[in-house]
């Protein structure tokens, strides 16, 4: 009971501010501007079907990316002791303690023509390259942007996996590869189910960094959502169904990152 | 008759007095006046404030809230008046200042019903859509004497028929920004935006209206048409244009222009003076472009109207209004506050462009829905038109993912199939 009084404010927020716009979101998509139901507006979202895909492409490739760096270094972390992984925890959240719009902007400055790296290339008679405006631009911004998400969320699993663990598997013969694929790998995916979901959705929605790195020539869904309301045409009926299907894709990610980690199968590979 | 009624034919009257009394037969949206002999002084301290009129609303906690363009106010800096505190001082109402950063968003932000301004600065077209859609209150002459300073040229303009709703602000052209130690000589034609010379040197406009106006304007036809086929040439050329293009962006101009990052850009032209680097110049190519007027409106929701129409009133005390245009580093369509800049201001060929380059060019009106979402559409579309987004590495993924997938259902499968067995 007490504990229903005491999450009372927090349920009352919730429905004010996330049920009923989400509501409100549903009811547009299903509307046309003089306020009858339609579904045109789904059938308008697929025309831009080559929007959503450039985006889903350059967030899955963001995603991998953080993966492959996250992985090694979330268990190099969980292996240390004591201050050497507090202090190494703290330098990856240290980036997050700056506002996201600002690191950006500090990209751009770097990646420029005229650029700090560029110039510090053609010091030494390389370069220019061209870095900004270009696909890995966006991705770049992603990444660096989105580390820490695939980082901690890996490393808190990792610390949980028993040293002891690894050492029965080297005691039984496994070298050091099999412990890998046959120990750590299986115990950490409710960690890299969680990482992706947490780099995949931010990644996907985005569209402050494809305006800033990209020079606005690759445009993401979130840019299309963004110029449904501030746009020429002041649409916020396709607007909000392109949300709608943004959703979608987001609740599809999910599922496919849920099947790896199965509460039942971790017990299965304890015993 | 309404009261609303007879306001609209008091301002109507107004506005054909002073058309008469100014004596040019000024025909709409020419932007035409005779700038050589006019009928007012040059002297700053010829204008002093009606302390009367302005003190009608003092003691009384009055305020109104501005909604105008980012640093498109004079605001202390550079010597000159610090307009918003000079008003508050003057007339005790306290002024709420904030920013947009585009039409669209302005529109955005009243039609929503979000927030309630009294005094909003749109450009023209979207002053004739707020017309049409009813969003917009006739303002009361009456209380704005100071409009007997305005340029009749920019008066009775065709988005808005009368100036029943709105008092031009600021005007200016859209030209083409460009280095002079890029370009060798000066650009008088779009042409350049599609020239390979400058590929990956060229900025361009980061939203639909722009970006096709001064497209359409080099394939010669209006920068308002709503022909279909006009309209997708026009986004052929852009998707032509975009392997050239190093950016579409819009504020990001001036830090790009200001380090050398590109060589040209499409931008609104008074803004290419606020660019800090000594090689920038600016040209407005020979087919003509896109004209605009910025006007001061009160909404009709607006809740102090009063006060709105003495800060509009302000915004036009000519010591005011030219030290403002000063400031925003657009054209004046205030003719007292024209007559007290300098000479080499008033006769900058940017600022107050030649009578054929005005003749040339067009204000945008207001589209019809139609052509707006088919232009929204198109744009999508160039920017869509990708360079490589490395594209070769779908398949291999997908087919990797797919097979991860499969492998992992088809053990899940066969687990369970295996535990019924060892149930039953």
């Amino acid at each position: 009971m007490k504990a229903r009084i005491a999450a009372a404010p927090y349920l009352l927020w919730a429905a004010l501010f996330i049920i009923i716009p989400m509501g409100l979101v549903g009811w547009y998509a299903i509307t046309d501007m003089d306020g009858n139901l339609t579904l045109d507006n789904f059938s308008a979202s697929m025309r831009f079907a080559p929007v959503i895909g450039s985006s889903v492409w350059l967030a899955i490739i963001a995603t991998g990316i953080c993966l492959v760096i996250a992985y090694p270094l979330a268990y190099m972390i969980s292996r240390k002791s004591g201050i050497g992984q507090r202090t190494l925890i703290l330098l990856v959240m240290l980036p997050m303690w700056m506002n996201f719009l600002l690191r950006t902007y500090a990209w751009m400055t770097l990646l420029e023509n005229n650029g700090v790296i560029n110039r510090l290339l053609g010091m030494i008679g390389l370069g220019p390259y061209e870095m900004i405006n270009t696909p890995g631009a966006v991705v770049l911004g992603m990444v660096y942007n989105y580390l820490p998400f695939m980082i901690l969320p890996l490393y808190s699993v990792m610390t949980k996996i028993e040293p002891l663990l690894i050492e029965a598997a080297t005691d039984l013969g496994c070298s050091p590869w099999e412990t890998m694929k046959r120990v750590i790998l299986p115990l950490s995916l409710p960690g890299i189910a969680t990482g992706i979901t947490m780099v995949f959705v931010p990644s996907v929605s985005t569209f402050v960094i494809s305006v800033m790195l990209g020079g606005g020539s690759f445009m993401l869904i979130g840019d299309l959502i963004e110029m449904q309301f501030l746009g020429n045409a002041y649409n916020p009926h396709l607007g909000a169904a392109l949300s709608l299907v943004l959703m979608a894709i987001l609740l599809l990610c999910m599922v496919i990152t849920d099947m790896f980690s199965n509460p039942e199968e971790k017990e299965g590979l304890l015993l | 008759m309404d009261n609303n009624m007879f306001r609209r034919l008091t301002a109507l009257f107004c506005t054909i007095l002073l058309l008469a009394a100014s004596g040019s037969a000024a025909f709409a949206d020419s932007f035409e006046f005779d700038r050589d002999n006019l009928p007012y002084t040059d002297d700053w301290d010829a204008y002093s404030y009606d302390e009367e009129y302005y003190s009608q609303l003092a003691g009384q906690g009055a305020s109104i809230n501005f909604y105008n363009w980012g640093e498109y106010i004079s605001d202390g800096s550079d010597d000159l008046v610090d307009v918003i505190a000079e008003f508050e001082a003057l007339t005790d109402i306290k002024v709420y200042y904030t920013n947009f950063a585009t039409n669209e968003e302005l529109y955005a932000k009243l039609k929503s019903g979000a927030a309630s301004y009294d005094v909003i600065v749109p450009s023209d077209y979207m002053v004739a859509r707020m017309i049409k859609e009813e969003m917009l209150a006739p303002l009361d002459y009456s209380n704005i004497p100071n409009v007997r300073y305005m340029n009749p040229a920019f008066m009775d303009p065709n988005y808005d028929p009368g100036s029943v709703y709105s008092l031009p602000y600021a005007w200016n052209t859209v030209g083409i920004i460009y280095n002079t130690s890029m370009v060798d000589e000066e650009p008088d034609s779009w042409s350049v935006l599609w020239d390979e010379q400058y590929a990956g040197q060229i900025l361009m406009f980061n939203n639909s209206r722009d970006a096709f106006g001064v497209t359409l304007k080099y394939l010669g036809y209006s920068l308002n048409t709503e022909d279909p086929a006009q309209m997708r040439e026009a986004a052929e050329l852009l998707k032509e244009q975009k392997p050239l293009v190093q950016a579409y962006v819009m504020d990001q101009i001036f830090d790009k222009m200001e380090n050398n990052e590109a060589a040209i850009a499409t931008y609104y032209s008074g803004d290419a003076l606020l660019i800090d680097n000594d090689n920038i110049a600016i040209a407005i190519p020979k087919e003509g472009t896109n004209k605009f007027v910025d006007a001061c409106c009160i909404p009709a929701v607006a809740k102090n109207k009063l006060g709105a129409e003495m800060f509009i009133n302000f915004l036009n005390e000519p010591p005011i209004a030219a030290q403002n245009t000063e400031y925003v580093g657009y054209g004046t369509a205030n003719l007292a506050a024209y007559c007290l800049l300098d000479e080499e201001v008033r006769n900058d060929p940017i600022l107050y462009p030649p009578q054929e380059i005005l003749d040339n060019s067009e204000m945008y009106i207001n589209l019809s829905d139609e052509a707006n979402l088919m232009l929204d559409q198109l744009w999508t579309e160039v920017k869509a038109s990708n360079k490589n987004i490395l594209t070769w590495g779908i398949l291999p993924v997908m087919t990797i993912a797919a097979i991860v997938i499969g492998k992992r259902q088809y053990r899940k499968n066969r687990e369970k199939r295996h535990k019924y067995m060892i149930e039953d």
